[in-house]
């Protein structure tokens, strides 16, 4: 992903209430961008669901979150990182059709849906590593 | 009760708030609550009002919807209220399915819901 990073903080996924705070980080981020309300129940939704991913099918990880810029415009990116059992059909899950635990599917697919750039690395037995960005539009 | 989510009686409806993060255990507990007052009062009505809500992921939907699943297993039904647009715009952009709830702007509205509904009935 592209952009220069401005900020970042790096942040444990130990626990639910991390799930919170890896959420307000990422609302301080947006704020910081000046992002309106909508993107930033955007971005904070796509965190909280990546967040809880990490939380619920990896038994915890790590989230990376940054505050970016990119010819003049703002953003927020954060990165999700678990050593959990990663995702066998990442196609799939991104149609939105496959559920390990229920919210799953929508969650992932509908994360992608609310940001504006979205990347996933994942293998069965090899963690997940997730990524996505959303910037300010002016 | 045993949960941090109060829940007042109005005549036949009960009202619920919700102000604060719905952690698993929160959530699990604000149902159990529910269904139990359901039961010692006899309600025929569950509003949950979440304008207190700034952030509605796919687990908090769900938490809310199976909620209402649960009410309606025991004869109440539900309706939600006080969704803040942005969040209304957040699920319908992430393509989840809060079609099988009733909703309301607010409160008031609703509390009126289920008086034009029993008016209806009479």
């Amino acid at each position: 992903m592209s952009g220069e990073t401005l900020e970042r903080s790096e942040m444990k996924i130990d626990s639910e209430d991390d799930i919170i705070l890896v959420r307000r980080k990422v609302r301080d981020f947006a704020s910081a961008c000046a992002f309106d309300v909508f993107a930033t129940s955007a971005v904070t939704t796509a965190a909280s669901e990546l967040a809880r991913n990490v939380w619920t099918h990896a038994g915890g990880g790590f989230a990376t979150v940054e505050k970016v810029s990119e010819d003049a415009r703002l953003g927020v990116r954060a990165e999700f990182r678990d050593n959990g059992p990663g995702i066998p059909d990442i196609e799939r899950v991104l149609a939105g059709g496959y559920s390990t635990a229920r919210t799953m599917g929508l969650g992932l697919s509908g994360s992608k849906r609310l940001v504006d750039e979205f990347e996933i690395e994942s293998a069965p037995g090899r963690g997940t590593r997730i990524t996505f960005t959303k910037w300010a539009r002016y | 009760m045993n949960g941090s989510i109060p829940i007042l009686r109005i005549g036949e409806i009960l009202v619920a708030s919700v102000q604060t993060e719905l952690r698993d255990r929160v959530a699990n507990a604000f149902q159990e609550d529910v269904l139990n007052t359901l039961e010692t009062t006899g309600a025929t009505g569950l509003v949950i009002d979440i304008s207190g809500l700034e952030v509605v992921d796919t687990y908090v939907a769900r938490v809310l919807a199976e909620t209402g699943q649960m009410a309606k297993l025991m004869g109440a039904s539900t309706v939600l209220v006080g969704m803040r647009p942005e969040i209304a715009a957040t699920l319908i952009r992430m393509a989840y399915p809060m079609g099988g709830i009733d909703t309301a702007l607010n409160l008031q509205e609703g509390l009126a819901l289920f008086g034009r509904r029993k008016k209806k009935k009479k």
